[in-house]
């Protein structure tokens, strides 16, 4: 039977299965198991199926929480204003200063060099570099600007938001390459005509043209930060705490129920951060 | 004799390279003139427009305007301003603070940029579209934003990039008609860039005629089309045929080609064909030589005597529709 003799209701159905079936097994299904997990009961040496609540209540009245998700947002705000700030002018640059198609293409791929290592191998290497003996330190000392080792530069909160800009700078840099190349230059130079200088064309027409493209920069940035765990901890020598370690510690101890509960509490704070993301720009146009 | 206004360029040359684009132009735009720079695509003048908007920089020569030299003024400190071939309106914003873009620049207060774009959306008939954003419109009402948004800055020239292309054959004519009117009112110089001879023989005062970056002939519609200087001149203008005689060539109009069956005239030639347009049907025909010639003849004379295709003929014409060709 030919697919054309059904009516087009089945056809349509028939149509979307696969798609249906793979993502409810590894996406729907994993989830509905954690928060089914969150629910369980657990003890210091057990855990097993029930439906209460005492999870929750203790991650939401816990003062850690607090704590972990104040930081976690700190890293968030820092690593999402740095990244758009070095992420857009990096592409404004490529897009509007770069004049051949070939330059631009060279330096794009010239941006994701750093990519054909992994994340872990790019952090580590910033330990020789920034550690008391380190590259950055002795040269310091050795100019004269400093007497002392600075012991901030690594294992503390700047050396964590300096790795997160230097891993995800990138994901920022691609969207909003993408929709300035986009923009028709005549626009540009109708703002020329009409008086604009370089400042009023950036803030009048490229800004709220390539906004789109900030926007969705901007989610990836915010969630890959928000669900991070391991930048965390090799950058801040285990010193600090962000919801992403404080679930794998809690995997760590097998306190299941405890990361699950943890885990669905922070997968509806990072929705409902993308959903007021989406509210405010509409990214439709850019998908 | 010169007016206050009058825009001109001496020498007026650009480069890429060893290529020139456009080749030592020299022109007097009269003042609140309809002039069109017209020509095939390649031919410098587009790039001309934009050196006198000021968004191409001139290698060699001056553009003055009136009493100052805007060679290398920036594009909204020279009294010109440009209307985009593809409109260029900003698309994030509406409709009338596309037009008021420019005075918000300059930094005036929102109410009476408002009130000033709307007195230019009524000129052009769009008030109602005010709040709109430019994809919301059709191509015909773009423009008319273009228009108002090129006119609020109050400019002394109007440079038009082939402003009637992106339009459906009906709209273009009636937006030519539309613009004719508005230069007519403002008083303003349009320069309006064309490859199309009707559309520049419909608007223009003066014609410009460019090939290969330089200026082949200028002046009215009516000089050019009568008495084509060059055979550029006469083969793009069309309706005309560009015979060699002994000391060159020469120019007839095809209207003023005479076909007969036999008897008196230079030239034989075979019909290949004959094409009915209404009030006139148009023969085509070539020559012993391979020229391709054509005559205008009216309806009525033609199907008194029709030519069959094949069929042998004799061109004629009047001394005094002939006229040389230089080069």
């Amino acid at each position: 039977m030919t697919l054309a003799r059904l009516p087009s209701a089945v056809t349509g159905w028939l149509l979307a299965t696969p798609l249906a079936l793979v993502l409810g097994f590894f996406l729907v299904l994993p989830i509905l198991m954690i928060v089914t997990v969150s629910f369980w009961t657990a003890t210091e040496w057990s855990y097993g199926p029930d439906f209460n609540l005492e999870n929750y209540v203790f991650l939401l009245t816990s003062p850690v929480t607090l704590q972990v998700y104040i930081k976690t947002f700190t890293y968030v705000l820092l690593s999402w204003f740095f990244c758009l700030t070095i992420g857009f002018t990096v592409a404004f640059f490529l897009a509007f200063h770069v004049r051949s198609l070939v330059w631009q293409v060279a330096l794009f791929l010239l941006c994701t060099i750093p990519f054909w290592t992994s994340n872990i191998i790019r952090m580590i290497s910033w330990i020789p570099f920034l550690g008391r003996n380190g590259l950055a330190n002795s040269t310091l000392i050795e100019l004269g600007l400093i007497d002392a080792p600075l012991e901030w530069l690594l294992f503390s909160d700047f050396a964590v938001v300096l790795a997160f800009v230097h891993l995800y700078t990138l994901f920022m840099v691609v969207p909003i390459f993408n929709t300035m190349m986009r923009i028709d230059r005549s626009l540009i130079e109708a703002a020329r005509d009409a008086g604009a200088s370089g400042f009023q064309i950036l803030t009048n027409v490229i800004i709220p043209l390539t906004k789109p493209g900030i926007m969705i920069g901007s989610i990836f940035v915010v969630t890959l930060v928000m669900g991070d765990f391991i930048t965390v901890r090799f950058m801040s020598g285990g010193n600090s705490a962000s919801v992403g370690r404080v679930i794998s510690n809690e995997i760590a101890l097998l306190q299941y129920p405890a990361a699950a509960a943890s885990a669905v509490v922070l997968l509806i704070t990072v929705l409902i951060i993308i959903a007021a993301m989406l509210r405010a720009v509409d990214i439709r146009r850019e998908l | 004799m010169r007016d206050a206004l009058d825009l001109e360029l001496a020498s007026l040359t650009k480069r890429y390279g060893a290529a020139a684009a456009v080749d030592a132009v020299s022109h007097v735009f009269a003042s609140g003139r309809y002039c069109c720079l017209l020509g095939p695509s390649g031919c410098g003048k587009s790039t001309t427009l934009r050196m006198i908007a000021g968004h191409e920089t001139a290698t060699s020569g001056d553009i003055v305007l009136g009493a100052d030299n805007i060679t290398h003024a920036p594009p909204a400190a020279r009294g010109t301003a440009m209307m985009f071939q593809s409109y260029a309106l900003f698309p994030h914003l509406s409709v009338w603070e596309n037009v008021a873009f420019s005075l918000k620049m300059k930094g005036v207060e929102k109410n009476e940029r408002r009130r000033r774009a709307m007195t230019l959306l009524e000129m052009v008939e769009i008030a109602p579209m005010a709040e709109r954003r430019p994809a919301q419109l059709s191509g015909g009402q773009q423009q008319r934003v273009a228009l108002a948004r090129a006119l609020i800055t109050e400019p002394r020239v109007l440079l038009l990039d082939e402003p009637l292309s992106a339009l459906d054959p009906f709209l273009r004519v009636r937006m030519r008609v539309e613009l004719k009117r508005l230069q007519r009112e403002l008083g303003v110089t349009f320069i309006h860039v064309t490859h199309g001879q009707d559309e520049a023989m419909a608007l223009s005062d003066d014609i410009i005629v460019m090939n290969g970056g330089r200026i082949e002939q200028s002046g009215s519609p009516r000089e050019v089309f009568d008495a084509p200087r060059t055979e550029f001149v006469a083969r793009f203008m069309g309706g005309h045929n560009v015979l060699a005689n002994g000391a060159g060539k020469i120019a007839v109009r095809a209207d003023r080609t005479r076909l007969s069956r036999s008897g008196e005239g230079a030239l034989s030639a075979t019909v290949t064909g004959a094409e009915f347009q209404g009030t006139v049907v148009i023969v085509a025909m070539r020559a012993a030589d391979g020229a391709e010639l054509s005559a205008t003849l009216s309806d009525a004379a033609f199907y008194a005597d029709p030519f069959d295709p094949g069929a042998t003929v004799t061109v004629g014409w009047d001394h005094a529709d002939q006229h040389a060709l230089a080069g």
